[in-house]
């Protein structure tokens, strides 16, 4: 199998042995992630970080990845001190960057970005998030959580909150398809995953249930992957405060749950997951967050050729 | 076409003749081939022309041939077109439109935030497919048009 040079744009250019292989090579970076071995993997290695739009987890997990492995991050640093503010468009910034580094992240607030900087670059693109698009590395970080946490195989998960905007929700339910779960979906009425995601779902090899209520299925499944309710979703403010209140997980939800269950979510949280829950056996949500960093790892490794699978 | 349109229509010595359009597609059939900026020649619209299989429309353009990649953008919103070439008052050859499976600068993509409708130097593409309807999916944001394909076209 092949990474050396390609683009990480969607997770629907990624069939199930793909997936497999780098959640494999992940593995295998772990103790690296972890600070307990060192790597010159890529040394001499620079990755242009490029985001237009804020964020945390997905940037640094990106950059420690990258120093991780021995290699070198190039930060644009702030839009409005760059050329962009100048009115540059993706397109010369990304043909100028090209020249710079070995691979480029890119976050950005508009749909198909990413496609774009992939016809315009000689160099790997990664997709740190397009808009309302594509959002892949978190896509198998989310896969990589649940393999690490839980299983693939035969997996029964819910997914809570809302079903109708989130793009990590609509990925990963994609990719969960390839392995064939059983996936209920929890969430207001005004947040329901589109029909047409769900019929697709279901011809992809997935049973797909809905469900109104957190309760039902803490019982039945093996892992509840919450997502953020944002208020602005909501014209009336008392509105959300009954949703945000009945799609929300507290220890004494949890009191009866099997040992095995496992909540996650991509963070940030607002109150969807009580702070009391953190403490339990049940909370991977902090796990998860680390494990962006050895699948990015794993990513960069294997489309700078660094690692051949 | 009989004889009674004949005479609202005049038969034309070279050219094509797009025949069995969608009615009240052919103006847009125009916009499509960039007509009236791109063509020299006469052209002739027939509106509501009764046919075979019910109504359709029939565009005449005199002096221009069109060249395959002309003739699938129309295919977009004419499906049952057929496309005439003519030479000396003949038909000199014959063909159906013939659904591409990908297209590009012909229509925009209906997500305002699709990068395609930014400044960027970049023109629209979409893969095409028939599932029942057309449907156009936009390579870079994913959005999918099935419906308005005429009210889009770039």
């Amino acid at each position: 199998m092949k990474f050396k040079g390609h683009h990480i744009i969607s997770m629907t250019s990624f069939s199930r042995d793909m997936i497999d292989s780098i959640l494999e090579t992940a593995e295998r970076m772990e103790p690296i992630a972890l600070g307990k071995q060192r790597s010159d993997l890529l040394t001499g290695k620079i990755l242009a970080v490029l985001f237009f739009e804020p964020s945390t987890r997905t940037r640094m997990s990106f950059e420690t990845a990258m120093y991780r492995l021995g290699g070198n991050v190039l930060n644009l640093g702030s839009v409005d001190a760059s050329s962009i503010a100048k009115g540059e468009t993706l397109a010369d910034t990304i043909r100028v960057v090209d020249g710079y580094a070995d691979a480029i992240v890119l976050r950005h607030p508009k749909e198909g970005a990413a496609q774009l900087a992939a016809e315009f670059s000689t160099i790997p693109i990664l997709n740190a998030g397009d808009g309302a698009g594509h959002h892949p590395t978190q896509t198998l970080l989310d896969l990589y959580t649940i393999k690490r946490e839980s299983h693939l195989e035969g997996l029964k998960i819910a997914l809570a909150g809302d079903l109708k905007y989130g793009r990590t929700v609509h990925s990963l339910c994609y990719a969960l398809s390839l392995y064939g779960a059983e996936i209920t979906l929890i969430s207001p009425m005004e947040l329901r995953m589109p029909e047409e995601i769900i019929s697709d779902l279901e011809k992809r090899g997935a049973k797909v249930t809905e469900s109104d209520t957190i309760e039902d299925a803490i019982n039945e499944v093996d892992v509840i992957y919450m997502t953020r309710i944002q208020k602005e979703r909501f014209p009336d403010p008392a509105e959300y405060e009954k949703v945000a209140n009945r799609l929300k997980i507290t220890p004494e939800l949890l009191t009866d749950a099997r040992p095995e269950l496992r909540i996650m979510h991509p963070l940030p949280r607002v109150n969807e997951i009580d702070n009391g829950v953190d403490e339990t056996a049940h909370a991977c949500y902090f796990k998860q967050a680390f494990y962006g960093v050895p699948v990015r790892m794993a990513l960069l490794a294997l489309v700078l050729g660094a690692i051949e699978i | 076409m009989n004889e009674e349109q004949e005479l609202r229509v005049k038969r034309i010595e070279n050219g094509t003749v797009i025949d069995h359009i969608n009615a009240g597609q052919a103006l847009n059939v125009l916009k499509i081939l960039g007509i009236p900026d791109s063509s020299q020649g006469v052209v002739s619209v027939l509106l509501n022309s009764p046919g075979k299989f019910g109504i359709k429309d029939v565009v005449k353009i005199e002096n221009r041939e069109l060249n395959v990649r002309e003739v699938d953008k129309i295919a977009l919103i004419a499906p049952n077109a057929t496309i005439n070439i003519i030479r000396n008052f003949n038909v000199s050859q014959k063909k159906k439109v013939h659904i591409p499976t990908f297209v590009e600068g012909v229509v925009r993509c209906v997500n305002p935030n699709c990068i395609s409708n930014s400044n960027e130097p970049v023109t629209s593409k979409f893969d095409v497919s028939v599932e029942g309807n057309l449907i156009l999916r936009c390579t870079y944001c994913g959005r999918s048009i099935s419906e308005d394909i005429a009210k889009n076209l770039l």
